[in-house]
């Protein structure tokens, strides 16, 4: 479990870090916490001649909570998340996802820009992003995008972003009404057998707006607009969560892993789903 | 004057027998002052490692290292032509067989070592491994034995015959060319009569799956050859490090006074570090070809897939009883499955381990068993994890067929156990299957910890919940699970056991220094045990010195006295034998100088914690502390001067340790997430040396049995891969996962051990894997099941509620 031999760069700040990606083209790529990438490297599964390190690069590490959304840096760390106050009052859900990430060990180094940047079907925020509709901000050469959650993952490691861009930061709206962030797995530091996030709002006893999305349960994150639709308008009584599972499932495309067979996933995931949804319900 | 020294002052000074001691040892590993393997560095150190197969089954047409010579650091890579002229292709495995050390023509599994890359630093090696070719004609792969008895396909060319005909193996006739033995217990003709008999006979099949013991530090060695002395220093993970040397004597010829095998501290064994793997061979061959220093470690997947894995028994199992219960007979069949080599790690005339221990704590008549070694393309192994010889696989077995037969009768399992236990007047009591159990209170312990539980409080509840249940007031049900376990550790005797033709006899030196301090040395090694801690208290208590004042050394083989090392829970019933014999015979002496400087007769004096008195004189006394002085500066008539004893101990039999473990679940039945809401263990080990070390060998135990039971396995797809290389997918539980355990005893002294001791530190595992998983059994009961296979996890637990048709 040794990598092979690779050259470290660690750029002062952005423009540096650009030109470097530019100088090696594929051959480069960028490590925040390196809790992804690192172990990929040690199985030689990625082969990465040039690394950036980004931690010396200033003004990715901020939290700041506007008045209608969350700006969370790229380098912010999943504790940090989780210890940040601010963002517990007016986005509970963060904290409630980061502590069933991985371990307080891997918690520490892990940032929320390479959870959502790494493209693995496995990491629990790209999921939690496109619940809260979060737009992910990269630059490149030609400057500074902004690309929605909901738009950002194509397959297994593929993401809308382009090998010379670096995300920057997250922007969340400010969420609304009840949350849960519900994750079955096997032991801790485990990913997900499926998880789901729910943000749902809750208008006189009925469902006035609602966001799913489910975790490691296809080669994407993948947000459940018809899960969403079958509950808008209900009392979110058992018939329509019955109904936002049925949709759900539709949407999932779950495979054999060690964690079990595809029946039993689906299974679950619709038994993780109702938990999620009964439990923001409540807090809505 | 000071105030006065009451007895119990100076009982307690020693910290002897029954002491919680904090442990010595742990003052530098807790502040990361260890010495491991890997700690060790010396000047000009080159680093090892393996190019391993990817394929489980294939030819090897060609090996090209020219392009790994060119990698910048490599020195070297060896292969199976350069080890053969030396004869050292091949080692022979502790069962007798033939284990390639570098792949000669033919890969057998997955991540079998193939050639050895010699370099500078491991960094250089990594990169040297990648620059090998070696070119592969892929073969059909077996990963099942009961394929493999049928197939075509050998396996093991090197042990057909030209003719084509299968000679005997190291274990006597084969009956097909992937076979390896057949070895029975008991009486067939005379069993098959009871069951065919029997007015209730109960069947299963079960297989428990191929697991590994997985400690925390890895396999590894540094090999020294020292050119101008011709000396070989071997540094290692080595549970028996005697053993180790006397094997690599034998194998390189190297003459055995030239060799100083040495085991610094391990991070745990459990089985995984007793057996000689192709690392060392290459290592010491590196070393002798380059005249360096040559380190090679196991990196975790190499750990988890190639170095001695455990389990892998399918047992087919039939028990017979009367109407109400009494057990009448038992019959079970096994088909072990070894891998590609058979590398089990078991006494020689004991091919299946202990597995005849399998008519469990139950006063059985009448057995048999037959055990069918098969193999496979899969990793050579078999040792016992956390246990004796194959007794986790034999105590999984009769527990399991306990509940199935309480099934069959509609009767209760605690119950069921009671009526059928070994009585305690029984004992010693011989075994349908040979052995003689040497003591044994079972009634005692199962009454204390169901009393303990309120059992029938827990039944009662469960009864409630499997209502509750079917009406749709909740969705988990409650498992209650029972394991009663009888152990059989501390091998020898000599007379039935060796391994490779070294008998398991372990030794004592002691050495007491002028002012009453003391050093002893053992042939055990300890992994994580405590050795330093208890042996020193078996010794405060037999000779009247302060623990902290005696020095436990084990593993350097120049200086500790020749024993068979630790792992079947050997170390207290056989090395502490050896060390309480050792330190009698240092009282014995100490005797007869006490009764010297006291100017009475030898007799006329006895031994009082720290001193020997004049009998109905005790205020004429002369402690052990001036006796020691005396020893070595004061003439006496008739005695050599000195304190020293040496001890080599073959015990007369082996010990029995038992215990009665309860666990409480609670099992989603939608997710097939288990919640263990309880665990009692009791455990009787005999006299307990420290309660606190006690203790902790249980929890650890426990917690292997928990991850064994719940998730923790060595998966292989068909062809042959391992599905299970890290521990992402391998179940180590951690502090999250591990439940809070309640720990109990009782104390039956073995009546042959000198001091009554039995081992304690695999009990756990071998009585905790059948009471997690009974738990899981239990609580699907009410529904139908009878048995499901281990391991218990989330799907697997899902999958039996799905098909006891718990889901809508
Ligand atoms: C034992 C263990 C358990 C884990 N369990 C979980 C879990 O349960 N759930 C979970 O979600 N994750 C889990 N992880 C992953 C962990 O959360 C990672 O830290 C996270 O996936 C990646 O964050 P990182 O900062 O470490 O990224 P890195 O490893 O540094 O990078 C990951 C990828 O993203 C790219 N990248 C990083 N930052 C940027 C950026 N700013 N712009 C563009 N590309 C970028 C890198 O080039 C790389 O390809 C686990 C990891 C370990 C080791």
């Amino acid at each position: 479990m040794i990598p092979a031999a690779f050259e470290y760069h660690r750029p002062q700040d952005m423009a540096e870090v650009l030109a470097v990606l530019e100088e090696h083209g594929d051959e480069a790529r960028v490590m925040a916490g390196g809790h992804s990438l690192i172990p990929m490297m040690k199985l030689r599964m990625a082969d990465v001649p040039h690394l950036i390190d980004l931690q010396d690069v200033g003004g990715l590490s901020n939290i700041d909570i506007g008045d209608d959304s969350i700006r969370i840096g790229a380098m912010v760390t999943q504790a940090a998340i989780i210890d940040h106050e601010g963002l517990g009052a007016v986005a509970p859900i963060l904290r409630e996802a980061a502590l069933q990430i991985a371990d307080p060990q891997v918690r520490y180094m892990g940032t929320v820009g390479g959870n959502v940047a790494n493209g693995d079907p496995g990491n629990d925020m790209p999921g939690l992003m496109q619940c809260l509709d979060a737009t992910f901000t990269v630059v490149g050469p030609e400057g500074e995008r902004d690309i929605p959650a909901r738009e950002f993952y194509e397959a297994a490691y593929m993401t809308a972003r382009e090998d010379d861009e670096v995300l920057t930061s997250v922007t969340i709206p400010l969420p609304r009404g009840g949350y849960a962030y519900e994750k079955q797995k096997r032991k801790i530091g485990d990913y997900a057998t499926a998880a789901a996030a729910v943000q749902i709002e809750n208008d006189g006893g009925t469902c006035a707006s609602v966001a799913i999305a489910m975790t490691n349960l296809s080669d994407t994150p993948v947000y459940s607009e018809a899960a969403g639709a079958a509950l808008v308008g209900t009392s979110v009584d058992d018939v329509a969560i019955k109904a936002a599972v049925a949709a759900m499932l539709g949407d999932i495309d779950p495979t054999e892993d060690n964690r079990g067979p595809v029946a039993f996933k689906k299974h679950v995931a619709g038994v993780i789903l109702r938990r999620a949804i009964e439990r923001a319900w409540s807090r809505a | 004057m000071k105030d006065e020294v009451t007895r119990e002052d100076r009982v307690a000074n020693l910290k002897g027998l029954g002491c919680s001691r904090k442990r010595v040892e742990d003052a530098r590993f807790t502040q990361g002052k260890g010495n491991y393997v890997d700690d060790i560095k010396l000047d000009g150190m080159l680093f090892g490692d393996f190019v391993r197969s990817p394929y489980a089954h294939a030819r090897i047409k060609s090996i090209d290292t020219a392009a790994a010579l060119e990698v910048p650091g490599v020195l070297a890579v060896l292969t199976a032509a350069d080890l053969e002229p030396l004869g050292l292709h091949w080692m022979p495995t502790l069962a007798g067989d033939k284990q390639m050390v570098l792949a000669d023509g033919k890969v057998l599994f997955q991540g079998q070592e193939v050639a050895f890359v010699v370099a500078e630093d491991r960094y250089a090696a990594a990169d040297g491994i990648e620059a090998v070719e070696v070119d592969y004609e892929e073969l059909p792969v077996i990963v099942n034995p009961f394929e493999a008895l049928k197939s075509d396909v050998v396996l093991r060319e090197d042990l057909v015959a030209e003719d084509g005909s299968i000679p005997p193996g190291a274990h006597g006739p084969r009956k097909h060319h992937n076979h390896i033995f057949t070895w029975e217990a008991g009486d067939k003709g005379p069993t098959d009569e009871v069951i065919a008999n029997a007015e209730v006979v109960a069947e299963e099949s079960m297989y428990y799956h191929r697991t590994h013991p997985c400690p925390l530090e890895t396999c590894g060695c540094v090999a020294s050859m020292d050119k101008v002395n011709g000396k070989l220093t071997l540094w290692g993970t080595f549970q028996a490090p005697h053993a180790i040397r006397t094997i690599v004597s034998l194998i390189s010829g190297i003459e055995e006074h030239n060799i100083r095998v040495i085991s610094p501290d391990i991070g745990g064994g459990f089985g995984n570090k007793v057996g000689a793997y192709p690392g060392y061979v290459c290592s010491v061959v590196a070393s002798i070809v380059t005249g360096k220093p040559v380190k090679w470690i196991e990196d975790r997947m190499d750990n988890l897939m190639t170095t001695a894995f455990a389990r892998d028994y399918h047992m087919t199992g039939q028990i017979s009883a009367t109407k109400e219960g009494k057990i009448t007979g038992l019959k079970c069949h096994v088909t072990a499955d070894h891998g590609g080599f058979d590398a089990c790690a078991d006494p020689t005339k004991f091919p299946a381990g202990f597995m005849n221990i399998c008519t469990g704590s139950y006063d059985i008549p009448t057995a048999y068993l037959e055990v069918d070694g098969v193999y496979t393309n899969k990793a050579p192994g078999g040792v016992s994890y956390r246990c004796s010889f194959r007794v986790t696989e034999a105590v999984y077995f009769i527990e399991r067929m306990i509940e199935v037969l309480a099934i069959k009768l509609n009767m209760d399992a605690a119950e069921l156990r009671r009526i059928n236990f070994i009585r305690k007047e029984q004992f010693p009591y011989t075994a349908a299957l040979g052995w003689e159990y040497d003591s044994g209170d079972y009634h005692t312990a199962w009454d204390k910890a169901l009393k303990a539980v309120d059992y029938d409080g827990l039944r009662a509840e469960q009864a409630q919940r499997v209502e509750d249940f079917k009406a749709g007031k909740t969705r988990k049900l409650m498992g209650i699970g029972l394991s009663f376990f009888t152990e059989i550790v501390g091998a020898g005797p000599v007379k039935n056991c060796d391994i490779l033709g070294l008998g398991m006899f372990d030794s004592c030196e002691i050495r007491i220094h002028p002012t009453g301090s003391a050093i002893a040395r053992l042939g055990t090694i300890s992994q994580g045990q405590g050795h330093a801690t208890t042996f020193a208290q078996i010794l405060a208590s037999e000779i009247g010195l302060p623990a902290d004042s005696i020095t436990i050394e084990e593993g350097d083989t120049d200086t500790a006295p020749y024993g068979l090392g630790t792992y079947g829970s050997r170390s207290t019933p056989v090395a502490g034998a050896a060390t309480a014999m050792a330190g009698r015979k240092i009282r014995a002496k100490a005797q007869m100088i006490a009764a010297y400087l006291l100017e009475v007769h030898d007799n006329d004096v006895e031994f009082d914690v720290d001193r020997f008195v004049v009998k109905g004189a005790p205020e004429k006394f002369k402690t052990m502390k001036e006796i020691a002085f005396a020893a070595y500066n004061q003439a006496i008539p008739g005695i050599e001067p000195g304190l020293e004893a040496v001890s080599y101990y073959d015990p007369p039999n082996m010990t029995y340790p038992f215990g009665a473990y309860i666990c409480v679940m609670d099992i989603d039945v939608d997710t097939g997430v288990p919640e263990i809401r309880r665990f009692y263990a009791l455990d009787d080990c005999g006299t307990r040396i420290n309660p606190m070390i006690i203790e902790g060998q249980v929890h650890g135990g426990l917690t292997e049995a928990l991850a064994v039971a719940l998730g923790q396995e060595i998966a292989y797809d068909d062809m042959g891969n391992v599905k299970t290389g890290t521990l992402m997918d391998f179940f180590l539980p951690t502090a999250w996962e591990v439940p809070n355990y309640e720990t109990d005893f009782t104390v039956t002294p073995s009546p042959h051990h000198p001091i009554g001791a039995k081992g304690v530190g695999e009990s756990p595992h071998v009585g905790g894997v059948p009471c997690f998983s009974n738990a899981v059994q239990d609580a699907f009961r009410p529904f139908g099941n009878t048995h499901t296979n281990m391991p218990h996890d989330h799907w697997r637990i899902w999958r039996t509620a799905n098909e006891l048709g718990l889901h809508d």
